[in-house]
C-alpha cells in the first residue's frame, strides 16, 4: 500500500504539497528580508540598533521553532494589541487562512535570526577597499551598500542560504501542529484514519526527499551559474545543456 | 590665492595612542602634480586619505575648492559634517587605490559609469558615451565589456583611472598606484598619469617612483614620521636633497 501513497497521490495531497512549498519560499524570503535589516543593524553605528538586532537574535535562535510558531499564532494578537494574525487574509484570487499567516510569519522571523549570521558573514567577506571605493566615488552608506557590497556580499550568502531552504521546508512540517493543512497534516491524517503508518509516513517521507532532491539540484545550477560569473565569464547555450545534462548522464550511468 | 586647490593647515591625525600625522600643511595649486615621497609609516597615505575624509582629522583643517572637508564649523568649534554633505564633496576628489578597488561584479564599463549614474544622475547613454571615451583614453576600448578578474593589474588600474576621471573631480588623489603591479605593467599605468598631469589635472600622488615624479611632477613633497621635512621641485631632489633622512631615503629607492 506505501507505493500507492507514493506513486498515485491524490488531488488533496498535492494541494499540502504545494502549500508546503509556497509556505516554504514566502517564509525564506521573509527570513533574507529581515537577516538583511538585522545584520545592517547589527554593524549601525547606533548602539540601540545594535541591540535590538542582538536581543531578536538571542531570543528566536535560544528558544524552540515549535514554541515560537504557538506563540506567534496564538499569542501574537492578545500581546500587540492589534490584529497582526487576520484569521484569513485575501488576496485577490485566493485567501490565506489565519493559521498559514501565522504559520509562514513565525517560520520567516525565525529564519531572520539565522539568516542574520550568514548575511553579516558574507557582508563582512567583502573588501574594505569596495566600500572606501564607493564612498571616494560620492556614494553615500546606504547607496554604497545596496550597489556594492551586497551583490558581492550575496555570493558568498546563497550557498548557507540554500542549506537554509532545505531545512525550512521539512521544517514547514511544524505548521501541522497549528492546523494548517500541509503535507505533513495530510500525513498524519490520512494515517490517523487508516492506522496504516508505514504508508503515510513513509510516503510524505518520500516527497519531503523529493522536493529537497529537487532543490539540490537546482542550489547545484545556481552555484555553477555564480561560480561562472565570478570569473568573469557567462555560460554559453552549449555550456547550459551541458551543466543540466552532467549530472543527468552520471545518474545514468551510475545505474 | 584663488586657485589653490587644496590647502590643509596644520593637520593632526592620531591612531589611539600613535600619532601619525603631526602638523602637515600643504598647499596645492590648480593644474599642480605634486608628489608625496616617504618611507613608510611615514603618514603619506594617511595624509592622502585624509583629503577625502577616509579618514577623520584630529586637529588643523582641511579644504578642497575652499570648502571645509568632513567638518563644519559651529561656534568656534568644528562638529563631523552630514554623510550627506561628506558624499558630495568626495565627487569632486577622485581617489585611486593602491589596490584599484574596482568592483569585481561589474564590467570595466559599468564601473565607470555607475557613480555618475547613481550619484550624478547622469543618463545611462550620457554616462556610457562618456566612459567609452575614458576607457578608450586610458588605451581600454577592446576591453569596455570584460570584468576586472580578466584583466591585468595594469589594466585594472587604468579603469581605476578613467573611473575617477568619470566624476570629473577638481583633483585626483593617487595612493601608491604602482607598488602592487608588476615592473613589466607600472610603466602603463604611469604613462597614463603623465599624460594626465600634461592635461593640467590637479593630481597628489603618494609614490616611490622617481622617474615619474621627473616626468610629470611639478612639486615633491618629503614626508618623514609625520612631518613634511622637505620640499621643492623633482630637480631639487635630484641634485642637492637638503635633508640627511631624505638623502638617505633616496639613495634607499633610486
Amino acid at each position: 500500500m506505501v507505493w500507492v501513497r507514493v506513486a498515485h497521490p491524490d488531488h488533496v495531497f498535492f494541494l499540502a504539497l504545494t502549500r508546503t512549498v509556497y509556505v516554504a519560499v514566502i517564509a525564506q524570503v521573509i527570513g533574507v528580508l529581515l537577516g538583511v535589516a538585522a545584520a545592517l543593524m547589527r554593524m549601525s553605528k547606533a548602539a540601540p540598533m545594535r541591540l535590538i538586532s542582538g536581543v531578536y537574535v538571542w531570543i528566536f535562535r535560544g528558544t524552540p521553532l515549535l514554541v515560537q510558531i504557538f506563540f506567534v499564532y496564538y499569542g501574537a494578537n492578545e500581546l500587540l494589541g492589534f490584529t497582526l494574525i487576520p484569521n484569513s487574509l485575501g488576496l485577490g484570487l485566493f485567501s490565506l487562512d489565519g493559521a498559514i499567516v501565522g504559520g509562514i510569519l513565525a517560520l520567516g522571523i525565525n529564519e531572520g535570526a539565522y539568516m542574520r549570521e550568514i548575511v553579516r558573514a558574507g557582508i563582512d567577506s567583502i573588501d574594505k577597499g569596495q566600500m572606501e571605493a564607493a564612498k571616494s566615488l560620492g556614494m553615500r552608506y546606504g547607496l554604497a551598500m545596496r550597489r556594492i557590497v551586497l551583490p558581492q556580499a550575496a555570493r558568498v550568502i546563497i550557498p548557507p542560504l540554500g542549506n537554509e531552504f532545505n531545512n525550512m521546508l521539512k521544517n514547514t512540517s511544524l505548521l501541522f501542529a497549528i492546523g494548517v493543512y500541509e503535507m505533513f497534516a495530510d500525513a498524519e491524517i490520512g494515517y490517523s484514519n487508516s492506522f496504516q503508518p508505514v504508508e503515510y509516513f513513509l510516503g510524505v517521507a518520500f516527497w519531503y526527499l523529493v522536493l529537497t532532491t529537487v532543490w539540490t539540484f537546482i542550489q547545484a545550477a545556481i552555484e555553477r551559474k555564480l561560480a561562472a560569473s565570478e570569473r568573469g565569464e557567462e555560460l554559453s547555450f552549449f555550456e547550459r545543456v551541458q551543466a543540466v545534462w552532467n549530472p543527468v548522464s552520471a545518474w545514468r550511468s551510475a545505474r | 590665492m584663488t586657485d589653490v586647490v587644496m590647502r590643509a593647515e596644520d593637520v593632526h591625525k592620531r591612531f589611539g595612542r600613535l600619532e601619525v600625522l603631526k602638523g602637515v600643511s600643504l598647499d596645492v595649486q590648480q593644474r599642480e602634480t605634486v608628489c608625496i615621497i616617504g618611507p613608510s609609516g611615514s603618514g603619506k597615505t594617511t595624509f592622502i586619505r585624509c583629503i577625502n575624509h577616509l579618514e577623520k582629522v584630529d586637529g588643523g583643517r582641511i579644504t578642497v575648492n575652499g570648502q571645509l572637508i568632513g567638518y563644519r564649523q559651529k561656534g568656534d568649534k568644528l562638529v563631523e559634517d552630514s554623510e550627506k554633505s561628506i558624499a558630495r564633496q568626495r565627487t569632486q576628489i577622485g581617489m585611486v587605490f593602491q589596490r584599484f578597488n574596482l568592483f569585481p561584479h561589474k564590467t570595466a564599463l559599468e564601473n565607470v559609469i555607475e557613480a555618475p549614474i547613481q550619484v550624478l544622475g547622469q543618463s545611462r547613454d550620457q554616462a556610457a558615451a562618456e566612459g567609452i571615451r575614458l576607457l578608450t583614453r586610458v588605451g581600454l576600448a577592446d576591453k569596455t565589456d570584460t570584468y576586472p578578474g580578466k584583466l591585468s593589474g595594469g589594466q585594472q588600474q587604468r579603469v581605476a583611472i578613467a573611473r575617477s576621471l568619470a566624476m570629473k573631480p577638481a583633483l585626483i588623489l593617487f595612493d601608491e598606484p604602482t607598488s602592487a603591479l608588476d615592473p613589466e605593467v607600472t610603466g602603463e599605468v604611469l604613462s597614463v598619469m603623465e599624460e594626465l598631469a600634461h592635461e593640467g589635472m590637479t593630481m597628489i600622488v603618494v609614490t616611490h617612483e622617481m622617474g615619474f615624479a621627473r616626468e610629470a611632477a611639478d612639486r615633491v613633497v618629503m614626508m618623514d614620521e609625520g612631518v613634511i621635512i622637505e620640499e621643492g621641485t623633482p630637480e631639487h631632489f635630484f641634485q642637492a636633497p637638503e635633508h640627511e633622512r631624505t638623502k638617505q631615503f633616496l639613495s634607499k629607492i633610486l
